[in-house]
């Protein structure tokens, strides 16, 4: 059994842009203002960053091919720079990339950039594109709230929930990422809804409406990791530390195969399962003190809360509408707002969350402070609930 | 023996109420309103010639894959390929022994299919089985005559000697070059003449000339003749022509132009497979097709009619419609209006054809993989067994899954994602035996469709490219 990444990397700096409909903006300019907040907070020089991964989802409709985008975008000092793609799940690729790189002992410091400049197209939504050519072919005529509306299909057909009901948990997911959102200046969406607004918007697919979908925005976010040793030695007194780092890709089974009942997330659970045992992490709805879930929909974050078991399955439309995970419940949820109101700038958003996580940590959240959490946990998504990437990590105080 | 073993016949389930038609167009020209009786069967935006062909083969003889006929013909005017022969993308879809299979497409007439069936009975003469399918799907102009006459449809007639449920008594073919209407080379609508003289020097000519030749060469008259086929869009024609025949009045096929519409080169099989489902042993049944000159089938049926297995049937279909009063939609389907589609219509379309062929036993045949390690069936096929506890590499074979019932597992309407009727249906359908694929969905009734509805697999267009003139097909769950 490997030794796993628990406390032997560390964040050393964290940087986020503003997310938004950044008209004025290239890739370039996004990713400089995430990596001065970062570079700055990490207290080091450019020179002293020996390699970097840049994550972007959809090349065609921002940057292209390549890391040069990166690269060449910071000016980075001639050092290794690689992109990595791995659906909406790319933010926490390069995350991991670079943690694993500074683990390996190949190097000392190193760093992951998210990035997507997603409102060129000309329409809302996320960009209309191809799945590769064999797969055109068959695959349905989708958009991804089609796809996550799946789960609802499941989920009531599993649990015999009534459409109100399950519909009621998703308008209370939206409502409460709202809520968080006010409080962030970040946020791309800073506005407070209804629950009245959420259930009666007009629906994007059937159950889910315009107020069950994320945003979709331009941003990007950063991450500078480092060995706790290097860390303590730049003069760093708290450190938080990577507890650990899973992945679980589809090998098809859920979408090819008996079993699965769209009711959940077959790689979530997996990738929970082993980030707990990763972490040391034995019960985790009294362990575990805040998440940033990929809440691409309402749904989709309703339906984790089980795959994460901080829920009992069949137990998330009680949760959810008790507050469990509401800024001021036991878990709180997205208490940045999460992709609801940032959007979900694709390469950014799994950086994004763990931003976040380290500024609670770190006590630097502001106005949305949570008090002493000391666990926190991202879940970041990529493709659909019955074929996706699906990558767990969990960061927390050094040495806990 | 030589004749008709089979016959079956698809409508589209959308029925245009040609009131509608009348009405919108009335402030242009008021006569149209003559016509606005009844309704017409129309495609919807996912079905096509080649679509409708499949499924009047399937009412005709089943939905059985490794079927080995040794004929498939096609005829059509409104074929969706000028250059790719489509009776081969119909066989495909149906999935039939091809090993020794001759494929052909007949068309550039009203007459095409009954031309095509007297081949398809040449070949049964030889002792083989043919099926020649009729397919239309015509476009007419807005507030024209032709709007409100035609329809879409298909018809599949199979010929052999074995269980002959009408036999092929004698049959005549006098070729003329009489134009009453035509559609040039690149046109989209057919140019016409004057109702008038068409009536009196071609279908009163033309016909009757046709008619008394093979009349006479058969010694059978025209009195004991119990049903007359003759299609057109004149509503009066077919009674003028008996009646100078001498055919009786009620022998006169009913043109179904109040319930279908002229469904062009099918319309000739249409109103025979219509007449066979009421047809008793003994009767003559005479079947015209006019274009360019007539053709004339007559035969006899047989005792086996009361033995046919019947599919839907014309009357199945006739009954199986859905009333559609917007017109506008009706014209968009058949591109008929320059429509702002959205720019998520403004996907790259590129037919990847060696993809496709490849593709192809999915794509055109639904062909899923069962492994012969453990038995579990998957869709698409995999060089790997999708069975956790098999995962045998390089053991599937070809496993047809057209034809199995499945059941709609989850589902979504999304409004989101680019459909020429929206909203886009699509979601998880697991199948009777194993297999499981997420998909399109067609023909949704949103009033009885969830979770937990039985589907059945369909042939329906995937994806139109107008620009390249490209179309892709795929499968599509339908509720039962």
């Amino acid at each position: 059994m490997a030794s796993g990444i628990k406390d032997k990397v560390v964040i050393l700096g964290a940087g986020c842009s503003k997310f938004g409909e950044r008209w004025d903006c290239e890739p370039a300019d996004l990713m400089a203002e995430a990596f001065e907040e970062c570079i700055a907070d990490a207290g080091i020089e450019k020179s002293q960053i020996e390699a970097a991964w840049q994550s972007t989802g959809i090349d065609a409709f921002s940057v292209g091919p390549g890391a040069m985008p990166l690269s060449m975008g910071l000016r980075l000092p001639d050092i290794p720079v690689t992109k990595l793609e791995n659906y909406c799940a790319s933010g926490t690729e390069a995350f991991r990339a670079a943690t694993y790189a500074v683990a390996s002992g190949a190097c000392d410091i190193a760093l992951a950039v998210g990035f997507e400049k997603l409102k060129d197209t000309g329409y809302g939504g996320l960009p209309q594109r191809s799945r590769g050519v064999s797969n055109d072919l068959y695959y349905p005529n989708l958009s991804a709230p089609g796809m996550f509306a799946q789960l609802a299909a499941g989920y009531r057909g599993k649990y015999g929930t009534s459409k109100e009901d399950l519909k009621r948990a998703m308008a209370h997911v939206s409502v409460k990422s709202h809520a968080n959102g006010v409080k962030n200046p970040k946020a791309h969406l800073q506005r407070a809804i209804t629950m009245e607004q959420a259930l009666n918007a007009p629906l994007i697919a059937e159950p889910i409406g315009l107020f069950d979908c994320c945003g979709v925005s331009d941003g990007a976010a950063c991450a500078i990791v480092t060995t706790p040793e290097i860390a303590r030695s730049l003069g760093k007194e708290q450190l938080i530390a990577v507890k650990a780092l899973q992945l679980c890709a589809s090998n098809g089974q859920e979408g090819g195969y008996e079993g699965w009942d769209g009711s959940y997330v077959h790689t979530t659970r997996v990738a929970a399962k082993r980030a707990y045992e990763e972490a040391g992490i034995t019960k985790p709805r009294e362990q575990v003190s805040m998440t940033e879930v990929h809440d691409c929909f309402s749904v989709t974050e309703m339906v984790t809360m089980e795959d994460l078991y901080l829920s009992e399955d069949g137990g998330a439309v009680k949760d959810v509408l008790d507050g469990v995970f509401d800024a001021d419940g036991k878990i709180p949820c997205q208490i940045d707002g999460g992709l609801k109101c940032f959007g979900h700038p694709i390469g950014a958003t799994g950086l994004r969350m763990l931003y976040e996580m380290y500024l609670q940590l770190s006590g630097k959240a502001g106005e949305r402070q949570l008090p002493n959490p000391t666990i926190g946990l991202t879940h970041n998504l990529g493709g659909f609930p019955h074929q996706n990437i699906s990558s767990v990590a969990i960061i927390g105080e050094y040495g806990i | 023996m030589v004749g008709i073993t089979a016959f079956g016949a698809y409508l589209p389930r959308m029925r245009l109420q040609k009131q509608v038609i009348a009405d919108a167009n009335a402030w242009f020209d008021p006569g149209l309103k003559g016509l606005a009786k009844g309704e017409k069967a129309i495609c919807n935006w996912d079905e096509d010639t080649i679509t409708m062909a499949v499924e009047a083969y399937q009412d005709c003889l089943g939905n059985k894959p490794g079927q080995a006929p040794a004929a498939l013909l096609l005829a059509s005017t409104t074929l969706p390929f000028s250059d790719r022969q489509n009776s081969v993308v119909v066989a495909e879809a149906l999935n039939l022994e091809t090993s020794d299979l001759r494929t052909m497409d007949i068309t550039c007439s009203q007459r095409a299919a009954t031309s095509g069936l007297l081949s398809a009975l040449d070949i049964a003469a030889a002792g083989k089985e043919a099926v020649l399918v009729a397919s239309e799907h015509r476009k007419a102009k807005c507030a024209s005559r032709e709007e409100m006459l035609y329809g879409d449809g298909a018809a599949a007639i199979a010929v052999g000697s074995d269980n002959v449920v009408a036999e092929l008594v004698a049959s005549q073919s006098q070729p003329v070059d009489f134009i009453d209407h035509y559609r040039g080379e690149g046109e989209d609508f057919d140019y016409g003449w004057e109702e008038r003289w068409v009536r009196d020097e071609g279908y009163m000519k033309i016909v009757p000339n046709a008619v008394n030749a093979l009349l006479s060469k058969a010694g059978v008259s025209a009195g004991d003749i119990a049903h007359f086929i003759l299609p057109t869009d004149q509503g009066r024609v077919p009674p003028m022509v008996a009646k100078k025949l001498g055919i009786k009045g009620e022998a006169v096929a009913d043109n179904l132009l109040q319930s279908v519409g002229i469904t062009g080169a099918a319309h000739a099989m249409l109103l025979l497979a219509h007449r066979l489902e009421q047809a008793q042993s003994g009767d003559l049944v005479l079947v015209a097709g006019f274009g360019q000159g007539c053709d004339v089938l007559l035969f006899k049926v047989t005792d086996a009619i009361s033995q046919q297995a019947l599919g839907k049937g014309v009357s199945g279909h006739l009954s199986n419609g859905r009333p559609e009063t917007n017109y506008n939609k009706y014209q968009s389907f058949n591109n008929l209006l320059v429509k702002e589609l959205g720019k998520r219509s403004e996907v790259n379309k590129q037919g990847y054809l060696s993809a496709m062929y490849r593709a192809r036993g999915l794509t055109n045949s639904f062909l899923g993989g069962k492994c012969t390690a453990c038995g579990t069936v998957q869709i698409p096929k995999h060089k790997y067994c999708v069975n956790p506890e098999c995962g045998a590499y390089d053991t599937q074979v070809d496993h047809p899954m057209a034809g199995i019932q499945g059941e709609v597992a989850t589902w979504t309407a999304d409004t989101l994602t680019f459909d020429y009727n929206p909203p886009a249906y699509f979601g998880m359908v697991t199948f009777e035996g194993g297999g499981r694929i997420m998909m399109d969905m067609s023909e949704v009734d949103a009033d009885t469709f969830d979770t937990g509805s039985k589907v059945a697999m369909h042939f329906r267009l995937k994806q139109i490219d107008d620009q390249a003139g490209f179309r892709k097909y795929f499968w599509k769950a339908i509720q039962i």
